[in-house]
């Protein structure tokens, strides 16, 4: 595709933007902006990953995948900023998924050590953790503010923190990784997948890009399980003291 | 007051702030065992952070709550929460049967609570065993509420905090409370810490009263005082609530 024949697909960016002049939607700053947006940051990427890919380096691959937790960690902190140190927990999470997803594609020896496997593929997992973690942090934190008087009960009867907010925390994970298991149901049936669908576009053989699909639909499973259950485990005890006492100002309103 | 009485609970200077916001101010003075105080004040008067302090579910900002003379910092919470039983206001019930209620403070043990067992502490609380497997949640206010007290005394407690247990509840309802409360202190020599609005059940049912306002422990003393207070603020706010 040339430069010219891409500037053509602009006609979908004013389209939203006619209509929501006429609606009066007024969404034509937003729209304007994150398309600009989306041009710099692709192209900025897609450059760099150009350079990191030509270098062959390991250093510039950690460097990437440091940038990308970082800023994942930025974004997703900001659902649970009212959690006592949310940021390095949060933090810790992603570097574990990616330690855990990429040590086994790696170590098995199933997609080749190479920039341009393991960065696109930490791209998407630590993306979907990130996901993960505030769909995570939403639930939980408004499932505390709902109970409050039943955490209140179990430890005013003797529990534990940790029986005290087990309720809260399995349904906080839960919730969190039902959309990923949901969307797994129906891949292939609603829609093709992102990856799947560029690598056929691009020239692949549809089957090997079924197998590469696969291999993150997979994965994604493990990052899913992994960013709930660690952000969870990692978060519940900063909402109670040293007296197993549910702080008041835990959690923002 | 008897001097004869043993403090059960002592408050010394107790003081709770949150975002330098007065709650409770300087509460001194002593609960005594095997006997009956009900806590009386208007909304806010800081009543039920008190009973709170006392099972461990908050802690004063300065000051200290002695439990059988040993400060309350120095004791497991766990332990003390065991000790100290607390029915909360409006009664929560976690989902699932009266059984699975009444038997909670066993199952954070770890240890089972017979089906006789249950029935045994139901009854005491005055409901029979056909309510042993219905949905906590399905049942009446009243019946949640007597659910409630019977959970709060399976870990056989030495205190129970009562935190407006019968506000919400119809004369009936209440009036059994009351005999069901007053039987349990009577019977099995439980310290009873009762918050209430009602200052006819607090002379029905109390041995001693504390009166709370504004965050202080205005006066204190056998139930009588309600009647013979000289304190110029107890007797408005004692007008206020027979006016109602």
């Amino acid at each position: 595709m040339t430069f010219i024949t891409l500037s053509l697909t602009l006609i979908f960016v004013l389209i939203p933007i006619v209509l929501s002049k006429t609606l009066k939607l007024g969404l034509e700053k937003d729209t304007t902006i994150a398309t600009l947006r989306s041009i710099i940051q692709l192209l900025a990427v897609g450059y760099v990953l150009k350079f990191v890919f030509d270098a062959e380096s390991f250093i510039y691959i950690l460097l990437m995948i440091s940038l990308m937790i970082l800023t994942a960690t930025l974004n997703a902190r900001k659902k649970g900023k009212a959690i006592k140190g949310i940021t390095w927990k949060i933090a810790v999470t992603f570097m574990i998924v990616e330690a855990v997803t990429e040590g086994i594609l790696l170590g098995f020896e199933i997609v080749p050590a190479t920039a341009q496997f393991i960065i696109p593929i930490s791209g998407m997992l630590i993306g979907n953790s990130m996901v993960l973690s505030i769909l995570f942090l939403n639930r939980f934190t408004a499932e505390i503010e709902a109970s409050r008087d039943q955490i209140e009960l179990i430890l005013s009867l003797g529990g534990t923190p940790k029986q005290a907010i087990h309720r809260q925390l399995k349904s906080a994970i839960r919730a969190s990784m039902i959309p990923t298991i949901e969307s797994q149901k129906t891949i292939g049936l609603v829609q093709l997948p992102g990856m799947m669908s560029g690598q056929i576009i691009g020239g692949a053989d549809p089957v090997q890009a079924v197998q590469f699909q696969l291999l993150i639909v997979f994965a994604l499973l493990t990052t899913a399980a992994l960013s709930s259950i660690l952000v969870g485990f990692l978060s519940y005890p900063t909402l109670f003291n040293e007296r197993m006492q549910l702080l008041k100002n835990s959690l923002l309103k | 007051m008897n001097q004869t009485n043993t403090a059960a609970i002592r408050f010394d200077k107790v003081c709770y702030e949150v975002d330098q916001m007065s709650i409770l101010y300087n509460i001194s003075g002593s609960i005594y065992e095997e006997k009956i105080t009900t806590l009386i004040g208007p909304s806010g008067a800081g009543k039920s952070t008190l009973l709170k302090m006392c099972n461990g579910l908050i802690s004063p900002t300065s000051g200290e709550i002695l439990v059988d003379e040993e400060s309350i910092d120095l004791i497991e919470p766990t332990k003390l929460r065991k000790d100290i039983g607390i029915v909360l206001q409006n009664a929560p019930i976690i989902r699932g049967t009266v059984f699975e209620n009444i038997a909670l403070p066993f199952t954070l043990q770890q240890k089972k609570l017979t089906e006789k067992e249950a029935i045994l502490f139901l009854e005491a609380a005055g409901l029979d065993h056909t309510f042993l497997y219905r949905r906590a949640e399905d049942l009446s206010g009243g019946q949640k509420q007597k659910v409630s007290i019977a959970r709060s005394i399976v870990n056989k407690p030495k205190i129970l905090l009562l935190d407006e247990i019968t506000s919400a509840l119809d004369p009936t309802s209440s009036h059994e409370i009351e005999q069901l409360i007053s039987k349990i202190n009577r019977e099995s020599k439980v310290t009873i810490i009762w918050i209430t609005h009602n200052i006819e059940q607090a002379k029905r049912v109390g041995d001693y009263t504390w009166i709370m306002m504004d965050g202080q422990l205005i006066e204190s003393g056998e139930s009588g005082l309600l009647d013979t207070t000289r304190n110029e603020q107890v007797k408005q706010f004692a007008n206020r609530v027979y006016k109602k």
